[in-house]
């Protein structure tokens, strides 16, 4: 199976810090892949590397077997590559099915469009993604109101709105009501399996991580530690020695 | 229902006026330039979040580019005009899209400083520039027609700007224009993460502005009958602060704040601006200022946090899953 | 264009108005510094910086008008600002510290008109020129003339920003100031009453904005106008030299004095504020040109 993102060697540094040292990773198409690794090993900032917010010090970065590591942040999002962020961003003071409304896929945003109204089909597509993500009835409240959690799903419900091809998530369940959580792992399979979009998800929580991805990368100290089924990766000891703080 | 009456009543108001207060055309013409001036700077200001303190650019270029077509064209006053006006439209627009496209994709704040000196650069320049008259300024062709007969012309002109202006961005707010816009005044990083083209959305709204400005230019110049570079086109420490000043006080990010904040400013400077002096300009410092800090939402915005609902802001319950798909 | 001719006729020209640029341009750079320090510590672009500036100018001449050498008035006007500058923060830059830039940019804009009005009506919208006497020097048999004051206004510039670095580094203040500048939330964990700094870099900010408007009161002119150039120029400095380098600010301020001088020369001096303005949509424009190339964000 082809990757539909392939990382090859990237390197990022912070002045003298290195975040990312010599990171490789491919994730083949319709997946779902987990990146793991504890705090402030540098998985956001590979997540921030492939989506084109930071310029990459070398190495390279390929979606759908076109380099990407030069584009700029909304080119590549127009290719079908979208991340969600760690803490939410959405339109605060928009309401909620305004959020989804202007987060329609990229094609949809000609010229033309500028102009146009949003569809009944539109519309519809939106409110049913709400009542996906479990907002339909909060759809006309101002997104700022919302709680982090419900702004979370929100953020999805936006991702998904524009159709990508594969979405870089990032700690998708932080903040979210533990009892929903199971609620919300079906709801990122479904994804997966219905609309056909691939995953990279950033966890931190073990059970959720294990039990959704189908394969595992661990990032330490900015490198790539393990890989492998999470089964093994669990048990990898240099994986579990890295969790306990050898450093 | 109601609004559309109270639309109704407004628009019978602004056509009977010439009939009703024929002393206080004048007066009118400005008012309803001054809520032209308002809306086109909320739509940067308010609904996108980006500051223009020089919008007035736009302004002055269409009355300076509608009085040289007026000067050089020699056709029937009518067509001249209307040839103006088109050009002073255009002008500011082209100039709105070379400017924008190159600062537009800068953030907000760069932006906003970028704006500032931008009415008194062009004031200077115009001053300097014997074509246009230089400090002498210029005088648009006399009114061809019955003794009076100006200020109703002008001020139907000037109305019907308004009005074009108010239901333009209406309808551009209610599509996808406006929810564009709203989103980059959000979150601008996510609007790009989302893959909008939001230089393209930033230089657009600005050219819409330019638009509406330049006619407004063009009609200003006539009204006034006499065209000062620093004083009536670039006028950036009167028109140009007034025209935040109005967007704020009514309330930025909504249709009706900035046409309230310009009714408000414009009839409360005229009663009682002449008794300040030369504390006009002090005043309108000071009023900025405090309606930042202790009143940053506006009159509509306060009304918007008071009652939600009125606003569309509400909890519906959840639709059965079949009725909504 | 026939000035153009008259560079390549007369080079020695050249290197007057170089000289005169890189004299100014220390003034422009302690304006530019302060805005540097309010914007890295504050948070906040202050729009009002060219108005504290044109106050320091009004501060000299009226110690000229009193019969007392404008020269004092670097000192005086630099005190005398500070207490502005204090009373600013007390009273209406504290209220948008924590608030977005849309809303101080707003707020330091209403103020600059506020003070700029406030002067006209206080002092009269006539130009003023406070004379320090002091005479001029010639150099290359007199076709380069320098009038003492813009050569001690230099050495003023220099020593003035000197203190300034000597106060950030040397003093508690001024370490608090710089740790406040890095990261406002751990200062204040580590006991540092972040308030107040604010209050005291805004103090130091007007400070040696006073200093340098006094400068330029006496070099050049002060009027209740003034201001609104220095704000451009200051800011221009700081995002072409980068936040937080003060060499870099220096240089890049002097770099623009000369460019002031050639281009009054070259298009006539009425232009020279339409320059400024221009100058700053084109360092604007290159940077968001360069910065798209290295897929970068001016943010």
């Amino acid at each position: 199976m082809t990757p539909i993102l392939e990382v090859t060697r990237v390197r990022k540094t912070f002045g003298g810090v290195v975040a990312n040292r010599d990171v490789s990773l491919s994730v083949p198409e319709g997946k779902i892949y987990g990146l793991i690794g504890p705090n402030g090993s540098g998985k956001t900032t590979l997540f921030s590397s492939i989506v084109g917010t930071h310029p990459i010090d070398s190495g390279s970065i390929k979606f759908r077997g076109e380099e990407v590591s030069r584009l700029r942040v909304p080119q590549i999002a127009r290719l079908g590559l979208l991340r969600t962020f760690q803490q939410t961003r959405i339109y605060g003071k928009m309401t909620c099915v305004q959020n989804l409304l202007i987060s329609v896929p990229p094609a949809a945003l000609s010229w033309r469009s500028m102009l146009a109204r949003p569809s009944a089909a539109e519309t519809k597509k939106a409110e049913d993604l709400l009542q996906f993500v479990g907002l339909h009835a909060k759809r006309h409240l101002r997104a700022g109101d919302l709680s982090f959690g419900q702004q979370k799903l929100l953020e999805l419900a936006m991702a998904l709105m524009s159709e990508p091809r594969m979405l870089l998530l990032d700690e998708p369940t932080a903040g979210i009501n533990p009892t929903l959580i199971n609620d919300l792992i079906d709801r990122l399979r479904r994804i997966n399996a219905e609309l056909g979009i691939t995953l990279l998800v950033i966890e931190h929580n073990m059970r959720v991580v294990m039990g959704l991805a189908q394969y595992i990368y661990c990032l330490a100290h900015g490198e790539l530690l393990a890989e492998g089924e999470p089964a093994a990766v669990k048990s990898d000891k240099r994986v579990i020695e890295a969790y306990l703080g050898a450093h | 229902m109601k609004r559309s009456i109270l639309r109704a009543a407004v628009l019978a108001f602004l056509i009977a006026f010439p009939a009703l207060l024929p002393a206080w055309r004048t007066q009118m013409s400005y008012l309803v330039i001054m809520i032209v001036f308002s809306l086109t700077w909320d739509l940067l200001g308010g609904q996108m979040g980006y500051n223009s303190f020089g919008n007035v650019l736009f302004f002055g270029i269409g009355m300076y580019v509608c009085a040289v077509v007026q000067r050089d064209a020699h056709f029937s006053y009518p067509a001249t005009l209307a040839l103006g006006i088109a050009a002073g439209a255009a002008a500011a627009v082209a100039v709105a899209a070379i400017l924008g496209s190159g600062i537009l994709g800068l953030r907000g704040h760069y932006f906003a400083i970028g704006t500032l000196g931008l009415g008194i650069a062009a004031g200077e320049l115009a001053a300097g520039w014997d074509f246009v008259g230089g400090g002498g300024g210029m005088v648009p062709p006399q009114y061809p027609g019955a003794l009076g007969g100006r200020e109703t012309f002008f001020y139907y002109l000037a109305a019907a700007l308004a009005v074009a202006t108010f239901f333009t961005l209406r309808w551009l707010y209610g599509g996808r224009f406006g929810l564009a816009v709203n989103a980059i005044r959000d979150d601008e990083d996510k609007a790009e993460a989302m893959g909008l083209w939001t230089t393209r959305y930033k230089t657009a709204a600005w050219c819409v502005s330019a638009f509406f400005l330049g006619i407004g230019g063009a009609i200003v110049g006539n009204v006034s009958g006499f065209i000062d570079p620093r004083e009536t086109a670039f006028a950036g420490s009167t028109y140009g602060v007034w025209m935040v000043l109005m967007a704020i006080l009514g309330g930025k990010g909504t249709l009706w704040g900035p046409v309230l904040g310009a009714v408000i400013f414009h009839i409360t400077k005229e009663l009682f601006w002449t008794y300040l002096l030369d504390w006009q300009q002090v005043a309108l410092g000071f009023l900025i200022v405090v309606i930042v800090i202790f009143f940053p939402v506006g009159i509509l915005g306060w009304a918007r946090e008071k009652w939600p609902e009125k606003f569309g802001h509400r909890v519906e319950e959840a639709k059965p899953a079949e009725a909504s798909g | 264009m026939e000035n153009l001719r008259l560079l390549f006729d007369a080079p020695i020209l050249t290197v007057q108005l170089l000289l005169d640029g890189i004299l100014i341009g220390a003034i422009f750079a302690l304006a530019a510094y302060g805005m540097m320090l309010v914007w890295g510590v504050l948070n906040i672009i202050n729009v009002a910086q060219g108005e504290l500036v044109m106050l320091g100018g009004y501060v000299a001449f009226f110690l000229f008008k009193a019969g007392i050498n404008p020269l004092f008035g670097v000192p005086v006007a630099a005190a005398l600002l500070f207490v502005v500058g204090w009373l600013l923060y007390r009273v209406v830059i504290f209220r948008i510290v924590d608030k977005d830039l849309f809303i101080s940019i707003l707020a330091t804009f209403g103020l600059s008109i506020l003070i700029q009005q406030l002067a006209k009506v206080a002092f009269s919208p006539d130009v003023r020129t406070p004379q320090a006497g002091f005479g001029t020097i010639s150099m290359f048999g007199g076709a380069v003339t320098v009038t003492w004051i813009k050569i001690i206004s230099f050495a003023a510039a220099l020593t003035t920003g000197g203190v300034l670095v000597w106060f950030l580094r040397g003093t508690r203040m001024g370490q608090a100031i710089r740790a406040t500048a890095q990261n406002a939330r751990a200062a204040r964990v580590m006991g540092i009453d972040t308030d107040r700094v604010y209050a005291w870099t805004f103090g130091v900010n007007a400070a040696i904005c006073g200093a340098s408007g006094a400068l330029v009161a006496m070099t050049y002119l002060v009027d209740p106008y003034i201001g609104l150039p220095y704000t451009i120029r200051s800011f221009m400095i700081v995002i072409v030299a980068g936040l937080g380098n003060i060499s870099a600010v220096l240089a890049t301020a002097i770099g623009l004095g000369a460019a002031e001088n050639i281009s009054a020369f070259l298009f006539g001096a009425e232009y020279q504020i339409a320059f400024v303005y221009g100058l700053l949509v084109v360092i604007l424009i290159s940077r968001r040109i360069v910065l798209a190339r290295q897929r970068r964000y001016l943010a």
